[in-house]
């Protein structure tokens, strides 16, 4: 099988019944959700907190964020930006909490400096560096994302992004272009070398606490 | 679109982020509709000190509500301590910003860039901020067009 950002760019791959898939299949759920969990655990939030969800597709995530019982620091408010309207509209019939916007990340994000805690990103951020209709690089994408995503991030506040890279190559260029735009950047690898073996792009902004362990991967 | 949401949303257009003309976004036939979200004060109390108040209040107003001139003044919570007691008065202006930053939303209508006209649309209270490549791109490559 393919990889779907090899394809298509995602507002055509999502169509409305391969959002319908992704949204149902219990597998993809579960994966979702522990993804979604730890990179909540990355985070390390005390307080409720105001959450960007980088490619929320039907808010999976979101409703996780939104369910975070006040003893575990929760719960959140979120915004989701995602470039399939198809999953936003599954979004919609599912009633989540969080504001939708329809964006291409590598557009940049367009909210004030300073203004969000920290941002979440699952199995999103590789469509940047996929085949686009514009006729701008990945390379000038990626740039416009993580310099959008770090001016809209409050001075200490923290992004978490699992990712899928298609290969090394890929993995250092999007690394290079969250340091490029001033965040300090670690990779987190569980399961190494497994085929569930998932990366967290940990990204903070100075006057954050670097998290806890070895996240230089 | 929550207000919460407004008042941090800017432009796309990279041009107009130095403007102060494209902050806040200004809403045109809109409708509203109540949400029930959980009261939530300990975000409320997060979020407060980075909302500019007077673009809520540029926002309120074009919705038709009325918000105090100045910025509310709320309590610190202890981050360690999971019951909270916080005193009448403050309960009520937490109850009065839930309603106005988090339950009104904005379900169908326009956000108009005050510097450049762009039009961001809402359908269903998810608002469209794709743009026409042109205007995403036009700042990374100003000197094509002096060719
Ligand atoms: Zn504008």
């Amino acid at each position: 099988m393919s990889r779907p950002e090899e394809t298509l760019p995602p507002d055509l791959f999502y169509s409305d019944a391969e959002s319908r898939k992704y949204t149902t299949s219990s597998r993809i759920l579960s994966i979702q959700s522990s993804m979604t969990h730890r990179a909540l655990e990355l985070l390390n939030l005390n307080t409720p907190s105001l959450i960007l969800d980088v490619g929320c597709g039907s808010g999976l995530s979101g409703e996780i964020l939104s369910s975070i019982p006040p003893s575990e620091g929760g719960p959140h408010i979120w915004i989701g930006m995602d470039i399939s309207a198809s999953m936003l509209d599954i979004a919609l019939q599912r009633d989540v909490e969080g504001d939708l916007l329809l964006a291409d990340i590598g557009q940049g994000v367009p909210l004030r400096p300073g203004s969000i805690d920290a941002a979440i990103s699952i199995s999103a951020i590789q469509w940047l560096c996929s085949a686009d209709s514009s006729d701008v690089s990945p390379v000038g994408r990626l740039g416009r994302f993580f310099g959008g995503l770090y001016a809209a991030l409050r001075r200490g506040g923290r992004a978490v992004c699992q990712f899928y890279p298609k290969n090394d190559e890929q993995r250092s260029m999007i690394c290079n272009a969250a340091i490029k735009a001033g965040f300090g950047a670690g990779v987190l690898e569980d399961e190494p070398g497994t085929k569930n073996a998932k990366l967290y792009l940990v990204l903070t902004v100075s006057g954050g606490d670097v998290p806890k362990g070895d996240i230089t991967g | 679109m929550k207000i919460l949401t407004t008042s941090f949303l800017t432009c796309a257009v990279k041009a107009c982020k130095s403007s102060p003309l494209s902050f806040p976004l200004h809403y045109k036939d809109a409708e509203l509709e109540q949400s029930d979200i959980a009261y939530n004060p300990r975000f409320l109390i997060n979020i407060l000190p980075r909302i500019d108040w007077d673009a809520v209040r540029v926002t309120a107003t074009e919705l038709g509500f009325t918000v105090p001139e100045e910025k509310p003044e709320l309590p610190a919570l202890d981050a360690s301590s999971s019951t909270d007691t916080i005193e009448p008065a403050d309960e009520k202006t937490l109850r009065e910003l839930h309603t106005l930053l988090l339950e009104t939303e904005v379900r169908e209508g326009k956000l108009v860039c005050g510097n450049c006209g762009h039009e961001y649309k809402i359908k269903e209270g998810i608002a469209n901020f794709l743009l026409p490549s042109h205007l995403g791109e036009f700042e990374l490559f100003p000197f094509c067009f002096l060719h």
